[in-house]
Formats: structure tokens, sequence, C-alpha cells
């Protein structure tokens, strides 16, 4: 039997897998189809003070090996998220629940952070800094470190459970990003978000997103997310959630010997609703044929 | 088909009794594969077709070689087998225009809430534009099986794109054509042939989107009107094809694609 178990900052998965945000609903759609609770933990959509329909259609396109979103953080809102979202989640999901939370100021970021903190099925906060969808906030605060760190002391003095900041790739430098989130008290990094892409339509040779760019993600653009979790891992001793394009059971040992703790897996639940089921099915008989005894062994291990 | 919705999710209950929405994964393989009209083909797939529920649902297709599934409307469906009808409109249906006889596909089946038959009253109306005239066929058979005498517009560009006028036909509907040309039919879009489809009960539209708006303002019944969007995932869980409606924002993969007349917002 191999041990599949990992800890952020205390808390234990029985399995690295997480469906990252807003590639899993709210969680429970897909406990119509599956038992969920196989399943490491859930991010949960990315979750704002007030109701955001986000942006006009169309919001997706395909590209090679991925897919660009433009769907600019619609959610419900943070009262229904803790009124509605979080109580339909919890009654067919009894694993950790790690909340994600976006704004478009500090203030909102600590207004989220702390009413959500404070939800007993909420273990793990999870602050967007990198949404590059939204024209004001999101992205905005994790390009520079002085700003992520900013956002990071904020939240840090009010929420309740440990915060993980996800950061953006569009950026000069993510390591110096993710040492300043640190520094700022952060209990864990999270990366990559999509990187800005876009694509015309040559029908009307315009841009196919209405937003004209978007957020691509998928297995184009997997080897890039491993080269900054093996950079971040570099520059940081707290743990890191490692996400972008994994696709396979085999992606995510990758990512693990690169550097992270957890394995958030997106796009991937777009293309095959049972994709985040048949990771964490094929885990085990990877581990045995590579191997490995116990999964937490193997964090880093390719540095 | 009455939605009190509010949010994403409201609304997810609307198929079936108590029952919710159970989409099935699993391979289907293609039994034919055959050109109708003008960039039209029509491919029918065996398979297991249990979670295909009513009318105007979708199943979403995996192609070899493209990220994203190509979500396509059931025209028709028996006990192990699906009929869909499709336009090529980009290199994802090429690909599958050129699916030969055999050849397995790996599709979700089961998806959206496809139309509601019971406020149809006697003589519902159907009005159908160039790709979005498929689901209105199995739609059509239902309702006659109920004893009901739909009329059937079906609105094209020209003669050379029209498809399954005689299928309706053989139904027993009263099928009625538009073509923008005038090559055959009636010549205009499909909401010029209204006045000649005369009294009707209940109003159920598929098409492109000024087509269901022109239909929206012209018809003077209730009505459903299914839509089209660009999806993500097609089964609820990226918010990709999310719409505003009276009633919230729905998601067309979801909530929809069929909106009742009264919750439409343009």
């Amino acid at each position: 039997m191999v041990d599949t178990r990992v800890n952020l900052s205390g808390v234990i998965l029985s399995n690295p897998i997480i469906p990252a945000s807003g590639t899993f609903g709210f969680g429970y759609e897909f406990a119509e189809i599956y038992d969920i609770n196989i399943l490491g933990s859930i991010s949960i959509k990315g979750t704002t003070r007030e109701l955001r329909f986000g942006n006009e259609q169309p919001r997706i396109a395909e590209t090679p090996c991925g897919m660009l979103n433009a769907i600019g953080l619609q959610n419900p809102g943070i009262d229904k998220v803790i009124s509605e979202e979080l109580p339909k989640l919890r009654k067919v999901f009894k694993k950790p629940i790690i909340a994600n939370i976006s704004g478009f100021s500090i203030d909102e970021y600590v207004y989220c952070c702390e009413l959500i903190g404070k939800e007993e099925q909420v273990e793990i906060i999870e602050v967007n800094i990198s949404c590059p969808n939204v024209k004001e906030g999101g992205m905005s605060f994790g390009t520079l470190p002085e700003n992520a760190a900013e956002v990071t002391r904020a939240v840090k003095a009010v929420a309740k459970k440990p915060v993980y900041m996800k950061l953006s790739p569009n950026v000069r430098d993510i390591a110096e990003i993710a040492a300043a989130c640190e520094e700022a008290g952060a209990d864990g990094i999270s990366l990559i978000n999509t990187l800005t892409g876009m694509r015309i339509n040559l029908n009307n040779m315009k841009p196919v997103l209405n937003n004209i760019t978007g957020g691509l993600s998928g297995p184009a653009v997997f080897p890039v997310a491993l080269r900054m979790v093996w950079e971040v891992y570099e520059a940081v001793s707290i743990p890191i959630i490692g996400m972008g394009g994994v696709s396979t059971a085999e992606d995510v040992i990758e990512m693990m010997l690169a550097g992270a703790t957890a394995v958030s897996v997106g796009a991937a639940n777009i293309k095959d609703p049972y994709a985040s089921k048949n990771i964490v099915e094929s885990l085990p008989d990877l581990m045995n044929k590579l191997g490995i005894n116990k999964l937490e062994d193997i964090i880093g291990g390719a540095h | 088909m009455k939605c009190n919705g509010g949010s994403p999710g409201d609304c997810f209950r609307a198929v079936g009794e108590k029952g919710t929405i159970k989409m099935k994964k699993s391979i289907f393989t293609i039994l034919s594969n055959r050109k109708l009209a003008k960039n039209t083909y029509e491919m029918v797939l065996k398979g297991d077709v249990s979670a295909i529920k009513r009318p105007g649902q979708f199943i979403n297709i995996a192609l070899d070689g493209f990220y994203l599934r190509r979500p396509i409307s059931v025209c028709d469906w028996d006990k192990d087998s699906a009929t869909i009808i499709y336009k090529v409109v980009g290199k994802g249906t090429e690909y599958m225009s050129k699916l030969s006889e055999g050849a397995e596909l790996e599709v979700l089946s089961g998806l959206g809430n496809g139309y509601d038959t019971e406020e149809s009253g006697v003589n519902p109306l159907l009005i159908g534009g160039g790709s979005g005239i498929p689901p209105l066929y199995a739609l059509a058979k239902e309702l006659i099986a109920q004893g009901k005498k739909p009329t059937v517009i079906l609105g094209f560009n020209s003669k050379d794109e029209v498809f399954y006028k005689d299928e309706f036909s053989a139904l027993g509907a009263r099928v009625l054509i538009t073509t923008a040309d005038g090559s055959l039919g009636i010549k205009g879009f499909a909401t010029d042939a209204f006045e000649s489809a005369g009294d009707y009960t209940y109003t159920y539209a598929c098409g492109p989107e000024p087509m269901l708006k022109a239909v929206y303002n012209t018809s003077v019944t209730d009505g459903q009107y299914s839509f089209e969007q660009r999806m993500g995932c097609g089964f609820g869980a990226c918010m990709g094809c999310v719409c505003r409606t009276k009633y919230g924002y729905k998601r067309i993969c979801r909530e929809g694609p069929v909106l009742v007349k009264e919750e439409i917002v343009w």
C-alpha cells in the first residue's frame, strides 16, 4: 500500500489532487457522476464580495493543446457562497475545502478572507492575485512584489485559516513575488494562474473573445508551470500547490519532483469531467511502478 | 417548464421528475455519416443513449487533436442509437465530416435541459433556422406521439442547404419552407412564414440568435427558445456559456439551452 498523503500547513490531504478553482464549479455538480470524496481537496469557484456576471460572450476559445478563457470571475458573491454553495458542497464532500478569494481592492480581499475564514468547512484560503480577465484588481495585485506582499499582510491579519497566495505567470520573476508573499506571512503559494493570450477569428477578422485576451490553460502550459514551480521552490520554504496543464498522474509526479506539495487539476476537468478522478485512481499504480512508497518523500526531489 | 431560479444551479432539475441531470460518458460507434445538403452532415451513432431524455438536449463529442469537445444537438434517438445533424463551420466539424463508419467517438450524453412538451397546446408552431433545425425533429415526433398537430417552419438560406423536409412531413407534421433567396418555398426568413402558418397555440424555436429574436418579436404565444453559445465544458463547471435571464444568470449548457420566452433578456 503506497502512502499518498500530503500536508498543506497542517491540513492533511489523503492525496495531493485538488480540482482547480474555476474548473470544478462548487464541486457538488461533479458528485452527480462520481464520489468526489476520492479527491484530496477541492478549490471552489473564485469568490468576490458582490455577485458578478463576468465578461460578455464569447468567453471561451480553443487553442492547440489547450484553451483560453475570459470568464471574468463570475460568481454569486460571498454571502451566497457561504449560505448556499458551501452547504451544498459539504453535504456531498467530507474532505478539506479550499476557498478561493478574488478582489478589486485590498479591502475586498480582507472582507472576504475574514468572512470565509470563519466557515468551519473551509480549511485553506487561496487568494487569487492573478486573474488576467478583469480590468482592475485581479492580476494587478500579483505583478509587483510589494503589492503582493501588501495583500498578503492584510489578509493574514484577519484570516483564521492558512493563506495560499495564487500567483500569475505573467510576470518578470515569479520567484521574487513568491518570496515577497512568504516574507509577508503567506502560509503557502499556488501557481500558476493562466497565461495571457488571444485568438483572432478569420471569418470576421476580430478577436474571438469579447474580452480580447483570455487566460491560456491546458497541456500547452504545463512545461511553463513546471519551470515556475521549480523556481519558486528554490526561493521559498512554504508549501506549494502546483498547477498548470496537469492532465495525468505522471504530470502530478513531475510537479511534486519540481517542488509542489499538492497539485491542482484545471482545464483537464473541462475537457473530461472524470479527469481528476482518473488521476487519483492511477496515482498508486504509477507510484508502485516508480518505486515511490511515500509520496511526500518526493517533494522537490528533482532539485 | 417553470424556473424560479436566481443563481446558477437553481434550475438544475428541469429535466425529469425529481431526478438530477445525469450525464454519461461513453463510447459511441459511427453507424453512418452522410452529406445531407451543402456543408450539412447527418451522423448516426450507436451506443448507450440512456442519458438522453428530452428533445433539445445535446451531446458533447471529443475529437482527436482538438482540446475542447464539440457540442451538437440530438436530432433523434431510439433505444441504442442517436442521430445528429451538424454543419461544417470550422476545423472540428470538418474533421467530423471525414470520419468513417465504424469509427469510435467518446461522447458525453444527456446534456442540457431540452424542450418541455407539456404546455404546447394542440397546435404548436416549431421554427428552426439552418443548423437549429435538427432538435425540432425529435420534438415534432414527440408532440405528434402525444396527439398534437405541430406546424414546422424550416428556414434556410437557399435550396441547396435544405434538409429533412421530407422527414418532417413523414412524421405527419405540416411543413413550411423558407429560403432567403427564394429558391424554394416562401422567399424570406423563417418569420415570413408566420402568416401562412395560421393559428398556433405555442412556439418552439431553435436557430441563430437574430432568428430567435425575430421569432420572439413575431410570436403571439408563450414559447421555448433554444440558444447556442461557445462552450467550455458543456456540463456546468466552467461558466463559459452563461447568459443573463430575468431569473438570474444561467448556463446555456445546463439551465439551457432551452429558455422560456418570459425569462429571455436580449
